[in-house]
């Protein structure tokens, strides 16, 4: 139980997104883009495997639109 | 190690340090307009733009340093960061530390940036436009070798290639359609493109 | 064209014997009447009693989301901090709504009490009343006379709504009453932790706020006494009949929808949530009732309470197309999947209503509704969505006439209303 609640979902801020594209090449497992070039992201909770690929991706947002929230 | 061993090191990383900056603001704006280096993938240019510009300072804290330790003219250390406090070649060097000041402001933001309000960390480090012009004055005026020769030249060209650039990403901001009129432009674009489907399948 | 006051509301004896009207009274009302009709607001202090009524009234949200009242009341009210504001919504932003505008105009005193008890409620410092048509005289008159008698313990500051679909969205909201666009911001923060000058602030649909003044006099059970359970009291619905005649009605929730709707021959189908809601097929969806446990079966939601039953002269395609092609315009146009996608989306439903279409379209149609449903700041491109695709339900056989040529609509005069002009700049969004 505990576990779960720690886990962190990957969020985009949709205005702040202009489609750069770059959490897509850094987190394919979780994003993929549609034709447009906007992040379509994976809902569920981030595995944690993948956690660090995920803040990698978050700080290399050139918009500063991916977030990881506890939600 | 003789003191001229500074001098020349300081004027040596002085100009590798413009060169780097000249790279960094160009990269920066290749990022902004979503921009490609050949045959490398998109986070590579935000990648090498930070990397370039942490590699930039620590030139820049060597060209300090070791203008200095230098004992041939007397610089306060912290002439670096607080403008007009040298005695020797006050301007030229004030502007160096003005340009430097803004880039402390840059990159301290940019190593916070998850944690501050993303339109306040945009806001400064939009100073990158007001830092390389005020760093290129610097060279210019306080280093007799880029006054002259092949060097003035490759400081020209430095200059040059951020013209250009400054002038590419001026001239899309002002092509930028405002956002009260992008929904009209995306039915504009669909219906033309709609338009060009139907001819080609009529024409078939 | 101004809503009429009740004038034959369905359903007479059903509806007295559940004590309707509640809000709307025979004729407009000024300070004197509504005091003698209701006596003063009972102010409780900040004791939290109000907020423990509303809770056990079941008092949801009668702008559209049915957000359960007391839970943002809850969270203003313990939110810490010297300054609160809180907002009154009669931004009506809905086309096809004039319920709250017939409410502001008939019964403002009520709204106002509302806004006052709910301020003193929750401890706010602030309280504002947006509103489609501006400081109407109705409103301006009750203020005046309230003031005289000194029965608000805020003032209240009034502004205007710009004519945008989303000018009532509440961080829209929020940031026109800054003095910006009223343009939709990201949340988190949700406006009740951080809205306007970052302080907790409460935004109530102006109806919502006249049940609230009811309730803090008669109390939950009487609130309770009307509608089922689940979805306790009263709505006041606008009622779009075949005739083209606008009615504002107030119904119990559960009541039957046939008693509200027209559903005979003279009806192609129902629109039930306005142009964020959804489309029911007749007869099959006859005997649906007004609440959102009936209406989930279809995919449908309440919204605030337009009903529309559509002539049969007319084409629920064509319609639909129309209001599509509206909805499309008033995005935000802030988000990449929803300025992208709308209008497309606008564009495929235009073909589809028009005489053949692309093979295509259809699917581009679905795999748009797809790609921008959850994907932007707001809910706009979800609503739109989901008007888009019970059009495509509901008028199925009217998409493969209109692929032959056809049309089985007699009567091509536009039904469903919509205002002239689109935003073309950034002052058409202040």
């Amino acid at each position: 139980m505990a576990l779960t609640e720690m886990a962190e979902k990957l969020r985009v801020n949709p205005i702040a997104c202009t489609g750069h594209g770059v959490c897509a090449e850094l987190l394919p497992e979780l994003v993929a883009l549609d034709e447009w070039g906007y992040p379509i992201i994976d809902p569920d909770p981030v595995p944690v495997a993948l956690e660090r690929d995920a803040r990698r991706a978050v700080a290399a947002c050139p918009a500063l639109a991916l977030k990881l929230t506890r939600q | 190690m003789s003191t001229t061993a500074f001098w020349y090191a300081s004027r040596a990383t002085g100009i590798v340090a413009l060169l780097l900056l000249t790279a960094v603001l160009v990269l920066g704006i290749l990022v902004n307009r979503q921009g490609r280096l050949p045959g490398l993938p998109r986070f590579a240019v935000t990648d090498i733009h930070r990397n370039l510009s942490l590699l930039a300072v620590t030139f820049i804290a060597i060209h300090v340093l070791t203008a200095v330790l230098d004992t041939y003219v007397h610089i306060p250390l912290l002439s670096a960061v607080i403008p007009f406090a040298s005695g020797y070649e006050r301007l030229w060097l004030g502007l160096g530390a003005i340009s430097l000041d803004l880039m402390l402001a840059m990159i301290v933001t940019s190593l916070l940036r998850g944690r501050m309000n993303r339109v306040v960390w945009r806001a400064i480090h939009l100073l990158a436009y007001a830092s390389w012009p005020i760093a290129f004055a610097h060279s210019i005026g306080s280093s007799k070798d880029l006054q002259q020769g092949w060097m003035l030249d490759m400081a020209i060209g430095c200059a040059i290639i951020v013209g250009a650039a400054v002038i590419w990403r001026l001239v899309h901001a002002a092509c930028q359609v405002p956002r009260a009129g992008r929904v009209a432009a995306v039915f504009a674009q669909h219906t033309t493109s709609a338009a060009r489907h139907n001819r080609r399948t009529v024409a078939r | 064209m101004t809503a009429a006051l009740n004038e034959s509301a369905p359903g007479g004896a059903a509806r007295q014997a559940a004590g309707l009207p509640r809000l709307l009274p025979p004729a407009p009302e000024d300070l004197r009447g509504h005091l003698a009709r209701y006596g003063p607001a009972p102010y409780r202090g900040r004791s939290g009693v109000l907020i423990s009524e509303i809770e056990a009234s079941g008092l949801t949200g009668r702008g559209g989301a049915a957000f359960p009242v007391h839970r943002k009341l809850a969270v203003v009210a313990r939110a810490r901090g010297g300054r609160k504001v809180i907002v009154a919504n009669g931004a009506e932003s809905e086309p096809a709504s004039r319920k709250d505008e017939l409410l502001l105009r008939v019964a403002p005193n009520l709204v106002l009490d509302g806004l006052q008890l709910a301020a003193e409620a929750v401890g706010a410092t602030e309280a504002h009343l947006y509103l489609h048509h501006g400081p109407t005289p109705a409103i301006l008159r009750a203020l005046a006379e309230r003031a005289a008698q000194r029965l608000d313990r805020l003032s209240v500051t009034i502004t205007q709504a710009p004519p945008r679909f989303l000018a009532g969205q509440e961080t829209a909201l929020v940031n026109r009453l800054a003095g910006g666009p009223a343009l939709p911001t990201f949340q988190p923060p949700r406006v009740s932790e951080r809205g306007l000058g970052g302080v907790p602030t409460l935004v109530q649909n102006a109806e919502t706020l006249a049940h609230l003044a009811l309730v803090a006099r008669y109390g939950p059970r009487w609130f309770r006494s009307a509608g089922p359970d689940a979805e306790p009291g009263s709505m006041l619905t606008t009622i779009y009949q075949p005739d083209g005649k606008c009615r504002v009605v107030e119904a119990e929730i559960g009541a039957p929808l046939r008693s509200l709707l027209s559903s005979g021959a003279d009806t192609r189908a129902w629109l039930v949530g306005g142009y964020h809601g959804t489309w029911l097929p007749l007869p099959q969806a006859a005997s649906l009732t007004l609440d959102h446990a009936s209406l989930r079966q279809h995919g449908g939601a309440l919204g605030a309470g337009v009903l529309v039953a559509l002539p049969a002269d007319r084409c629920g395609l064509t319609e639909a197309a129309r209001v599509t092609g509206y909805l499309a315009a008033e995005s935000a146009g802030q988000c990449g999947p929803c300025l992208n996608g709308l209008p497309r989306i606008a564009a495929g439903l235009a073909e589809l209503a028009g005489s053949g279409h692309r093979k295509q379209t259809r699917a581009d149609v679905e795999r748009w509704a797809g790609l921008v449903t959850g994907r932007g700041a707001c809910n706009h491109p979800d609503g739109t969505v989901r008007f888009v695709r019970s059009a495509l339900t509901v008028f199925a056989p009217e998409i493969s006439l209109h692929a032959r040529g056809q049309c089985s609509a007699t009567n091509r005069k536009p039904f469903l209303p919509l205002p002239d002009g689109i935003p073309t700049s950034e002052d058409d969004w202040t």
